[in-house]
């Protein structure tokens, strides 16, 4: 076993590092404090082909693989992660299953804007009444001649009211227990984008909820198969938990950076607080946990790249790979902030921005409960 | 156009550095391409947009100075050359020199582009022996080149503007931090990268042998601290006149 990373996974991790020391990172504190999304980042990254970086060159990809993007996000994630965010839902939950179920028509169409990040796509699972239960949804869709038309509502979906936000996939009951995936453009007739929420972190990126009034979208808007809405989406979420995997981790290791900077920095009793055993210790889990959360990342992502078809071992170790890193980030926050002291409380340093940006790793692509069950289910107990 | 750009693996900057007991900068730790190289490399192809040609990297370093050749092949670099040797091990500017010369030579480049100073090393001093023994003339400290024809024309840094100096290609330029942005690599440049060619050469290969060392460190010391600052504390009445004195004393005012 090699645990070595090839030229191109390495080469995409040092431009990633590198673009976001130098572009993301100082941006970060701005986009934060006034709730901005990053159109201009977005747009560099775009240039740079990060949005298309997991995807074959037919459609405009980098033609990089799994390991490689989740790389990408981990750093870009370190800088700034509603910025990470932006990315790993544009590609893991909005350009991913239509690359995956798309008819020909449908990716040539769509996935070059995609995956170039001129345009974004979301991905419309959680409704009001239906989150850790996605199988619950509510969201109606019924064949009217040639249209289907959509009655229900999304709650908390990602990049899908930004300027440059195409449309959403959403999952709709299309008959009696068939869940179904339809593509509905932005701007289709009853399709409504409401107010963004006054989020606890990630300001940078953009949440909205949706609200389906008779919205009409072409029958051929249709995305897979009839009634494979539900397979289609625990598929989507396999790869999109490793890459939230990813995220966390690039956010706990900017919790350790900052962390220990400000340690060697700061005096008391005549020292620097690294010279305390019990700042020292903080520091030592801290690392040792997000090299544990990386290597379950890494192992994840390639069982991922072996078996894209999520085999029940993949989907356990993705949902290990996520629970493991978010809770990881969270420890490693609050550890960042205990070692800052007061000043960890105060906006001007980073680590209070990462201790806003954590709790949701713990929720969104599935909340930790929820990765406990599915690791419980898939090694038998329960 | 055919331009040469030398390029030099260095410790990365933002991490700690350390020498080993001889003196020669500690190298088992994170390395980079020399940030400083990047101008270079950005500005070669800047020129080959313009003009066509070829962009050639040059490397004198161990294997893994290899990534920093990949790492300029993904921003658009054609090919790379990578001087590798375990004698060259610790070799001091002139045999550097020596080396990236020899290399230099069999391409017959028309221009030869170089940072004006490593990161690590900084002696500043492989660039001027390296147009020596390529027998080129040398303008130092661009932060502009223009290539017309058969002439290459510079600004030249200066304290308090620049110069503006002239040579007939093949010339070698060593060029500043402010000549252009380097771009970011693309992915579709990494990936391109795989199938550059880096052509990996030994003494032998070139044709030189070690010889003896020019230049030895003998030691190495620190920086003396600076001294404490002088503190005025402005009660309401003294406080201007202090600091003018001490501005005077010091002659900026
Ligand atoms: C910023 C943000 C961005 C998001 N982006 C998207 C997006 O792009 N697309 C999308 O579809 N969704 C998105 N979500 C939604 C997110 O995935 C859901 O919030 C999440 O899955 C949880 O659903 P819920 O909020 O309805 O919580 P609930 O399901 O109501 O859960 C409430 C609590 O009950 C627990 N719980 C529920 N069921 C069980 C059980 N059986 N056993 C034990 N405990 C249980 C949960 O773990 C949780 O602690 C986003 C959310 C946020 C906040
Ligand atoms: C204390 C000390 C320790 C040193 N330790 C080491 C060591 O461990 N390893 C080591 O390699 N050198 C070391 N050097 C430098 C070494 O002695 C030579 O000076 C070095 O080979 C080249 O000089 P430079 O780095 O000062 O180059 P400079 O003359 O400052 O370099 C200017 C430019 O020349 C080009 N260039 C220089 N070297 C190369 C190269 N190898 N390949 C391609 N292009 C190049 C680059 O474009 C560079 O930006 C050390 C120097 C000192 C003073």
């Amino acid at each position: 076993m090699d645990f070595q990373l090839t030229d191109e996974q390495a080469a995409v991790r040092e431009l990633c590092r590198d673009f976001a020391r130098e572009v993301v990172a100082p941006a970060a504190e701005k986009l934060d404090r006034e709730h901005e999304f990053p159109y201009d980042i977005v747009r560099r990254m775009g240039e740079m082909g990060l949005f298309g970086l997991p995807f074959g060159e037919q459609y405009g990809g980098a033609g990089g693989d799994f390991l490689a993007y989740c790389l990408a996000v981990e750093e870009i994630a370190r800088a700034d992660a509603g910025v990470g965010i932006t990315l790993e839902a544009a590609v893991s939950l909005g350009a991913a299953p239509i690359h995956d179920f798309g008819t020909e028509e449908q990716k040539s169409e769509l996935l070059p804007d995609l995956l170039a990040g001129r345009r974004l796509w979301a991905f419309g699972l959680t409704e009001p009444e239906a989150g850790s239960d996605a199988g619950a949804t509510r969201t109606r869709a019924e064949l009217s001649g040639t249209e289907w038309v959509i009655n229900g509502a999304k709650q908390f979906i990602t990049n899908s009211g930004t300027r440059i936000s195409a449309g959403v996939t959403i999952t709709a009951l299309t008959g009696p227990r068939e869940i179904s995936a339809i593509l509905v453009p932005a701007g289709s007739p009853g399709y409504h984008i409401l107010e963004p929420y006054r989020k606890l972190g990630w300001h940078s990126s953009d949440t909205h909820p949706l609200a389906f009034d008779g919205c009409r979208v072409p029958e051929a808007n249709l995305l897979g198969k009839r009634g494979g809405g539900y397979g289609q989406f625990l598929h989507t979420l396999t790869g999109g938990r490793i890459a939230i995997g990813a995220h966390s981790v690039g956010l706990a290791q900017a919790c350790l950076d900052a962390a220990l900077a400000y340690a060697q920095e700061r005096k008391a009793f005549g020292k620097a607080i690294t010279q305390f055993q019990a700042v020292q210790f903080k520091l030592a889990d801290m690392a040792m946990e997000i090299e544990l959360a990386r290597t379950l990342v890494w192992r994840a992502a390639t069982g991922y790249m072996r078996a894209p078809e999520s085999s029940g071992e993949v989907r356990k170790l993705a949902a290990m790979a996520k629970l493991y890193a978010s809770e990881t980030a969270k420890r490693c926050a609050d550890q960042a902030v205990q070692i800052h002291g007061g000043y960890g409380f105060i906006e001007d340093y980073p680590v209070a921005r990462y201790w806003r940006d954590v709790k949701i790793n713990e929720i969104g692509e599935g909340t930790s409960e929820v990765q406990r069950m599915l690791i419980a289910r898939e090694i038998g107990a329960g | 156009m055919k331009i040469v750009v030398t390029v030099k693996q260095v410790p990365d900057p933002n991490a700690t550095q350390g020498l080993e007991s001889d003196n020669t900068i500690a190298r088992d730790r994170e390395v980079v391409l020399d940030p400083g190289d990047e101008y270079g490399i950005e500005e070669g192809l800047v020129l080959k947009e313009a003009q066509g040609g070829e962009v050639i990297l040059v490397s004198m370093g161990p294997e893994r100075a290899r990534d920093a050749i990949r790492k300029g092949l993904s921003m658009g670099a054609d090919r790379g050359i990578l001087i590798t040797d375990e004698q060259l091990a610790g070799a001091d500017a002139l045999l550097t020199a020596k080396a990236l010369a020899a290399a230099i030579k069999a391409e017959s480049p028309d221009l030869v582009i170089c940072a004006t100073e490593s990161y690590d090393g900084s002696t500043g001093m492989v660039p001027p022996m390296l147009a020596e023994l390529l027998d080129m003339p040398q303008l130092t400290t661009a932060k502009q080149v223009e290539v017309s024809g058969s002439k290459v024309t510079i600004h030249r840094q200066t304290e308090d503007g620049y110069q503006v100096v002239e040579a007939e290609t093949p010339a070698l330029v060593t060029v500043t931090a402010g000549i252009a942005e380097p771009r970011y690599a693309s992915l579709k440049g990494i990936m391109a990268a795989r199938s550059k060619e880096v052509k990996q050469v030994g003494l032998s290969d070139l044709g030189i042998e070690k010889g003896e060392a020019a230049e030895t460190v003998l030691a190495v010391n620190d920086a003396e601290a600076r001294q404490a600052g002088e503190v005025v504390e402005d009660d309401g009445s003294v406080g201007v006149e202090k600091i003018m004195a001490v501005l005077q004393t010091a002659k900026v005012v």
